[in-house]
């Protein structure tokens, strides 16, 4: 039944009066599994957050009573700010963004972009050789170059501030400029060819041809840079550690130790919640508005290769 | 060596040379960037691998003294192997089928599959930390949601966090659970599978079971390749769940790779012998790596160079 090739769109089917008839019962018993099957896998994708989301709202009588309250009665909208103010964490968002996602991924887009084109648009003598080991660093794990880097880092008093963070960005990401030189490779050189006639130069194409023309691709590139630099766990707990200086992450986590450490404190898991949620959003209200840039970008890394 | 390149160079036309030059130019970013932070970082931590170091005081060189020890004489870096490769051996795979059967499923005729799609992707995007505070809450054997509906469905709690035995099978579960992004490359593949070969079959009186075995798999063989070894690299380095879940207990018993490296670089300050367990890694790693691209000419199928040869 899987691949069934009948020239009949899906929905189509169930448009027509009468549709059940034309089915057979083994038919009817599949489709009844399928969406059996896929409305289990959607409530166990959707469930935890919604856990995460309503318990945000509990007080400590909701959170210990037995069985668990889905939805608590009443639900108390002020854990939100009380838990956002319970440490620092317009301090925590003030770093996230602007001192680590907006300049890394500034530095990712156009260092990748310049790379890219370098790999893409220009003909030179050792080019491929230099692409294929680009690609290569790919599967360097990056915990066998960090030490060192480490080391180099606190050398040079970077430690405790963003530049170990950021200034690497700006060197180009090997992911990126694959899917970007597989952009440019679909741009026809007449193009270039026309504009160096009229005497532009291999910067001016970049800027003033070749990247309005990647416009979505570039967009790629930026979410997915933003995103991760958002995720990103394990780089400030490394370099940026010290409290004026956390990231969401790693206040999440001291919120996290603190509602453990004494045990049963009031509004530990709510709190823990709340704030859960709050960082949870705008990557939910980023992938709503671009979900095909998503899709599309991860389709388009993972699969020309 | 030098004389031919700069023959080489000599020989170039103008064009050639401008080329050259403007090649070298716009990669640049990404030619000192390897070196800075690939090349540069790699033979360090061969040397620093060599030493005692703790950061405060300079390096001592004692020789493969850290390589000997870890294999011979340590006994978490037993038991830490084990871990890994019990993850890597399982946690791959188990979410490359995961992801596969979430694509096939996504890619038959259902209503509102746009909708599915996204909602069947959603965990993969939700940052690594958060998710781990969710599940720990939701896995939590007093207050968690899972145990009370056991309880309430007359079943017994089950101490999914708590027991060593049970603890890396519920990792596995969470692993599977978050491959939206293999799963939306799977999902690509497979339509663009051309639906000839299946109208063909169906023609031969093949079955969705033969379709799916004899079609899809094979037209899918070179994305799974990379599916796998894209999750086999990842998890040599599984590190921000286990370490906000489980913190690498009960009893060592999620105690991977990763962990151990943060540890004793990050907090008994033995950079000489993280440096050491890195390039074990590195190694390890390349050797998986090579043995999976040479393996795989057996069982992946290429259907371009069908078409050129």
């Amino acid at each position: 039944m899987i691949h069934s090739s009948s020239p009949t769109p899906s929905w189509q089917i169930w448009t027509r009066p009468g549709w059940w008839r034309k089915l057979s019962i083994s038919q009817v018993i599949v489709e009844i599994l399928k969406y059996f099957i896929l409305i289990t896998l959607a409530v166990s994708f959707l469930l935890p957050f919604f856990w995460m989301a309503t318990s945000a709202l509990k007080d400590d009588s909701q959170v210990y009573t037995f069985p668990p309250v889905w939805i608590p009665r009443p639900a108390h909208w002020n854990n939100f700010p009380d838990a956002w103010n319970f440490l620092p964490f317009n301090l925590y968002l003030f770093n996230t963004v602007v001192k680590y996602a907006v300049p890394s991924t500034i530095g990712t887009v156009l260092s990748s972009a310049l790379v890219a084109y370098g790999f893409a648009r220009i003909r030179w003598p050792g080019r491929d050789i230099l692409f294929s080991i680009c690609l290569m660093t790919m599967m360097v794990p990056g915990q066998v170059t960090l030490i060192p880097l480490f080391i180099t880092f606190k050398k040079m008093g970077w430690v405790n501030t963003y530049l170990p963070l950021v200034v690497p960005a700006y060197f180009g990401n090997a992911y990126f400029i694959f899917m970007l030189r597989q952009f440019f490779r679909t741009i026809p050189l007449e193009l270039s060819d026309a504009a160096r006639i009229d005497g532009a130069s291999e910067f001016a194409i970049l800027f003033h041809v070749i990247l309005p023309l990647v416009r979505p691709a570039l967009a790629v590139v930026a979410l997915f840079q933003f995103m991760w630099t958002w995720n990103d766990y394990f780089g400030p707990l490394i370099y940026v550690n010290i409290r004026p200086q956390w990231t969401l992450a790693l206040g999440l986590e001291h919120l996290r130790n603190q509602a453990t450490q004494v045990g049963t404190k009031v509004l530990a898991y709510p709190y823990l919640m709340a704030v859960s949620t709050i960082i949870t959003l705008p990557i939910v209200l980023l992938f709503f508005f671009a979900q095909r840039t998503f899709i599309e970008g991860i389709t388009l890394t993972g699969m020309k290769g | 060596m030098t004389v031919s390149v700069f023959r080489g160079f000599r020989t170039l036309s103008y064009r050639e040379r401008r080329n050259l030059l403007l090649g070298v130019i716009f990669t640049s970013p990404w030619l000192i960037g390897f070196l800075l932070w690939t090349v540069y970082p790699l033979l360090a931590a061969i040397y620093y691998s060599l030493t005692r170091y703790d950061i405060m005081r300079p390096p001592i060189f004692i020789g493969l003294k850290n390589y000997k020890d870890l294999i011979t004489s340590d006994e978490t870096f037993r038991i830490v192997m084990h871990n890994t490769l019990y993850w890597v051996a399982l946690s791959a795979p188990s979410g490359v089928i995961s992801a596969f059967l979430m694509a096939t499923l996504l890619n038959t005729r259902i209503l509102g599959r746009s909708l599915f799609r996204a909602i069947f992707f959603f965990p993969a995007i939700v940052p690594v930390f958060v998710t781990a505070m969710v599940w720990r809450y939701l896995l939590n054997i007093q207050y968690g949601a899972i145990n009370a509906v056991l309880q309430e469905l007359g079943l017994s709690t089950i101490p999914f966090l708590s027991n060593p035995q049970l603890v890396k099978p519920t990792l596995l579960v969470i692993n599977m659970w978050a491959q939206g992004n293999a799963m939306v490359i799977f999902l690509a593949t497979l339509q663009d599978v051309p639906r000839s070969l299946y109208e063909a079959a169906t023609v031969d009186g093949a079955n969705a079971w033969h379709k799916f075995w004899h079609i899809t798999i094979p037209m899918c063989s070179p994305v799974i390749l990379f599916n796998l070894i894209m999750g086999f690299i990842g998890s040599f380095q599984y590190f921000t769940l286990p370490w906000l879940l489980t913190q690498g207990g009960p009893n060592r018993a999620t105690e991977f790779y990763a962990l151990y490296l943060y540890r004793n670089a990050f907090q008994w300050l033995r950079m000489g012998k993280a440096a050491a367990l890195a390039w074990i890694l590195f190694i390890i790693t390349v050797v998986f790596t090579v043995i999976l691209f040479r393996t795989s000419a057996r069982f992946v199928y290429y259907a371009s160079e069908e078409e050129r040869g």
